[in-house]
This record gives C-alpha cells, sequence and structure tokens, in this order.
C-alpha cells in the first residue's frame, strides 16, 4: 500500500511521521539524535530505504548520518557505532564522513566579504541540506556554511568540494546573511544531470551547465532593497528555489523580500508576489502534479518573523505567482507567532497532493488534499528546521 | 590505562557507557591522548578537534585533576595521576545556551 514518510528536522533530534495513502492516522518515530540540531534529512529518489541527515552542534561540529532501512538504524557512513579500530585488512578510512575541507588547491580563493564589508577566510560551519542523486543512491550533494557545495559519490563517507562555485570570480563579494552565508537550496535537473541550480544567502542564485565545474550567477531581474546597487550580479539574499521536475527551465524563488519567477532556467526573474500580503518569507514550494501551482507562507517582515496578523496562512497561487489565495482551514486564525523556514515545507507525489511544513512552535501540518484543509500531525516538538517527504511505493 | 571521560553525546556517537579506557603511547598529554581516542573511536574524528587544523572547538574543554587545562599546549605533560590511570581525563561541552 502507498505511504508517506515525512521527514522532520528539529533543533533538538529528528523525527520520522509515517502515515498510509489516506494520511489521516500518522506515526511518530524520535527523537533520532536527540539533543542534536538536525538541519536536514532527505532520502535518496533511487532508494527511498536510503537516507541522510545532517546532525550538527555548535560544541561538536558536523556529523553525517545515513540510514539503509528507511530510518529505523543510523551510522556514520564507513564508521558505524560501536566499530573501534581501523581496519587493518580492508584499510577502509574511517571518521572522514564528517570532514568537509575546502578545496584550496584548485583556486586559492580564501576569503568572502564579512558584515562589515572586509574579507574574511572560509570556515566550515556546518551542511545546511543534502541533496540526494535522482538515480545514484551513494551519490549526494550537500550545502553547507560557509558557502560551498560538496560531493559525496561513496554513500557519505567521504566528500569533495566542487570548488568551480566558490572560485567564481564573484566570491569575494559573497557576504553572509543574518543567519550566515549558508548554501541552501540544491536543485538538479532532472531532464540534464549536468544541469544544477544552487541559490546561497546573501549571494544569490548559481547554475552549472557542465556538471558542477563552472557556474554562473543568475540574478538578473532581482532587486534587493540596502545593497549598493539593487541590481547587482551578486549580493541578493535568496531564500529558496522551487523547481517541478516535469519543467525544469520554469524557476520559483521566495527572497527575502518578493517572490520571484523564471521562465528561462534562471537567466531572468520577474517578480509574481501580487496579491500577496507580504512577499517576505522563507519557503515556496511546488504542487506535485500541477506545474503552476505554487505554495508560499508569508511572514509580516525580516524584523518580525511571524505572520501577519498573527494568521497563519499558507498563500497558494494555481497561476504560477501573481493571483495568491489564502488556505486556512485548521490553520491558527489567531494569535499564531510562529516562523516557518526555509527547507520546511515539503510536497509528496500522491494524489490529491499532499503538503507538510514545520513551524519554529514545534508543529508539522500536514494537508492531503492539496492545502484547501490543514491538519497537526503533532504540535509539540522542538523547533522545526526542516521538512521533507518521501512518496513510499 | 588512561581514563576518559566523554560528554554524553560523544558517548552516544562512539557507542560506549561511562569512561573509555585507551592505552597511550609515550608522553601522556591532550595531544596523545586525543590522537588515540581518536585511533579507537574513528567516529569522533572532527567532534573534539578540527578535522584539518587538529585544533580544539571552540565550546569542548578538557579537565584534569579538577584543573580546567583547556589553554594547556596539546604536548604538555598531564599529571601524573592522569597517566597512571587514577584520575580520568575529563572531555566537557562548555557550558553555553541552547
Amino acid at each position: 500500500m502507498t505511504g508517506v514518510r515525512v521527514l522532520v528536522g528539529t533543533k533538538k533530534g529528528a523525527f520520522i511521521l509515517t502515515a498510509d495513502g489516506k494520511r489521516a492516522s500518522w506515526d511518530v518515530s524520535g527523537p533520532h539524535f536527540a539533543g542534536w540540531e538536525i538541519y536536514h534529512m532527505k532520502g535518496s529518489p533511487a532508494d527511498p530505504n536510503r537516507i541522510y541527515a545532517s546532525q550538527t552542534s555548535s560544541w561538536f561540529g558536523q556529523i553525517i548520518q545515513r540510514s539503509n532501512d528507511g530510518g529505523k538504524t543510523w551510522e556514520q557512513p564507513g564508521t558505524p557505532s560501536g566499530q573501534m579500530e581501523i581496519d587493518p585488512i580492508s584499510g577502509m578510512p574511517k571518521g572522514e564522513s564528517n570532514k568537509f575541507a575546502y578545496d584550496t588547491a584548485a583556486k586559492p580563493l580564501t576569503t568572502h566579504q564579512w558584515y562589515d564589508g572586509t574579507q574574511h577566510p572560509w570556515e566550515f560551519a556546518r551542511v545546511w541540506h543534502l541533496e540526494p542523486s535522482l538515480h545514484d543512491p551513494d551519490l549526494v550533494y550537500a550545502g553547507v556554511e560557509d558557502a560551498a557545495l560538496f560531493r559525496t559519490t561513496d554513500g557519505g563517507r567521504s566528500w569533495h568540494e566542487l570548488p568551480g562555485l566558490r572560485g567564481h570570480e564573484s566570491g569575494p563579494r559573497w557576504q553572509p546573511g543574518a543567519g550566515g552565508m549558508c548554501l541552501h537550496t540544491i536543485l538538479l535537473d532532472p531532464k540534464d544531470p549536468q544541469r544544477i541550480f544552487i541559490a546561497i544567502s546573501a549571494a544569490g542564485a548559481f547554475r552549472t551547465e557542465d556538471g558542477g565545474e563552472t557556474w554562473q550567477p543568475i540574478n538578473r531581474g532581482l532587486r534587493s532593497q540596502y545593497i549598493p546597487d539593487p541590481d547587482a550580479e551578486v549580493g541578493h539574499c535568496v531564500h529558496r528555489i522551487a523547481m517541478h521536475p516535469s519543467r525544469p527551465n520554469v524557476l520559483y524563488m521566495q527572497k527575502h523580500w518578493d517572490v520571484m519567477r523564471s521562465d528561462d532556467g534562471g537567466s531572468s526573474w520577474r517578480e509574481v508576489s501580487g496579491n500577496l500580503p507580504s512577499d517576505f518569507g522563507f519557503p515556496i514550494d511546488v504542487h506535485a502534479h500541477e506545474p503552476e501551482t505554487i505554495y508560499v507562507v508569508p511572514i509580516k517582515s525580516d524584523s518580525e518573523h511571524y505572520p501577519p496578523e498573527g494568521k497563519l496562512r499558507v498563500y497558494r497561487s494555481r497561476t504560477g505567482g501573481e493571483e495568491w489565495e489564502p488556505l486556512t482551514k485548521g490553520l491558527p486564525q489567531k494569535d499564531c507567532y510562529v516562523n516557518v523556514l526555509r527547507d520546511a515545507m515539503a510536497v509528496d507525489s500522491l494524489d490529491p497532493c499532499g503538503i507538510y511544513f514545520g513551524t519554529t512552535g514545534g508543529q508539522v501540518y500536514g494537508s492531503a488534499d492539496g492545502g484547501d484543509s490543514w491538519t497537526p500531525i503533532v504540535r509539540d516538538l522542538p523547533s522545526v528546521l526542516s521538512v521533507e517527504v518521501q512518496t513510499l511505493p | 590505562m588512561i581514563r576518559v571521560v566523554l560528554p554524553q553525546h560523544l558517548r552516544t556517537l562512539a557507542g560506549v557507557d561511562g569512561e573509555v579506557a585507551l592505552a597511550v603511547d609515550g608522553p601522556v598529554t591532550q595531544k596523545s591522548i586525543l590522537d588515540a581516542l581518536e585511533a579507537r573511536y574513528p567516529m569522533l574524528r572532527g567532534t573534539i578537534r578540527d578535522h584539518a587544523t587538529l585544533r580544539r572547538r571552540p565550546l569542548v574543554r578538557f579537565f584534569a585533576c579538577e584543573e580546567d587545562v583547556t589553554h594547556d599546549t596539546p604536548d604538555a605533560p598531564l599529571p601524573e595521576a592522569i597517566a597512571s590511570g587514577a584520575e580520568p581525563f575529563y572531555v566537557i561541552g562548555a557550558i553555553a545556551g541552547g
């Protein structure tokens, strides 16, 4: 029987929510990795039992975890818990799965712009986003802070930077957003494995057409107040980009302010905020079966990270932007002051399409009817950092 | 054997309960203890010191015989009570918010 598995990363551990295709009754497991920040978890499209997790801590750094059984058990790739000593026979390196070392050999780029305008060395902080390959369970991309793109081809045992991105000539002009200089969005083109889109706060969006060797900024049409040149090539605080797999040339973006759309693979953008009550926000996602149906969660402002009027409303556009309708049924319509972070919304591919999002107040809401009505799946988790969903056969 | 007390999160990662006992070759120092710890429990590499530079992570501290030895040089000899195993070497997550 078909079903869904919702992967929830929180500030104090991971939770896995499962349901059958009706999505009415939920089983909750967790906390996994209790007490750690789980920035992101995502399953392999090629093998739904393979799930990767980014486990981080200000104290103890970055841990990559991997499950081969749908989240029941986990291990650090290549170094399972309880397995001691380096194996002298296999010679398999151990303890490498947590190592994210910037590539300084390819191009000696070592600084970016700091908050005060001075140059600052790149310093690894954490993995924000894990994007498994559409075809190979052992190939995964990782977006990290300070912004860079890493890749593993051995199931997470070892990670290597794709230095062409950080080596772009604009690198010294990239600067951190309030949440750090993070690479948070990785979109793989299902029709062209050489084409990848990424986004960085606050550098902007970039595209490669050669598998990550070279990159170009794709920020034409974005306008950002408060930066010296509002039309600059880089420096824009892109919060999230979404794509429908059937139309990889159409991209939707939630920028710091403004909801944007591109119909040419990011080469140019136009604003489609339309009648939204606020065009500030973090997540944006696309309906699984309707490429023109998109979802955002308007937030009051960059200084007040909660919904306008204390009403938690998802807004849906069935026209690819410009015309938006509030979705409120089942969502709190008074005294609600939570935020929904950029990686905390996902859609399943059942029919009708299911939508899920998590809040900084620890609620995970689900809709099994494309957003028409919502139900809290859980109400009292730690602050939610990320939500992904797997549609199971 | 050298006795090492790890914070709970690192005990969970290493899959151990209670103290860790390690054989350390040569002088007993922060560095030699951490080298031996990471060799035996490679899943802890990068959690106490940076993977590449081997510098202590900012919010990790070391205690020996009720003294904070965090800022001693990594190659400084530790007290005989640590070397003999009479007292454990403590790895501690600094008290901080969150």
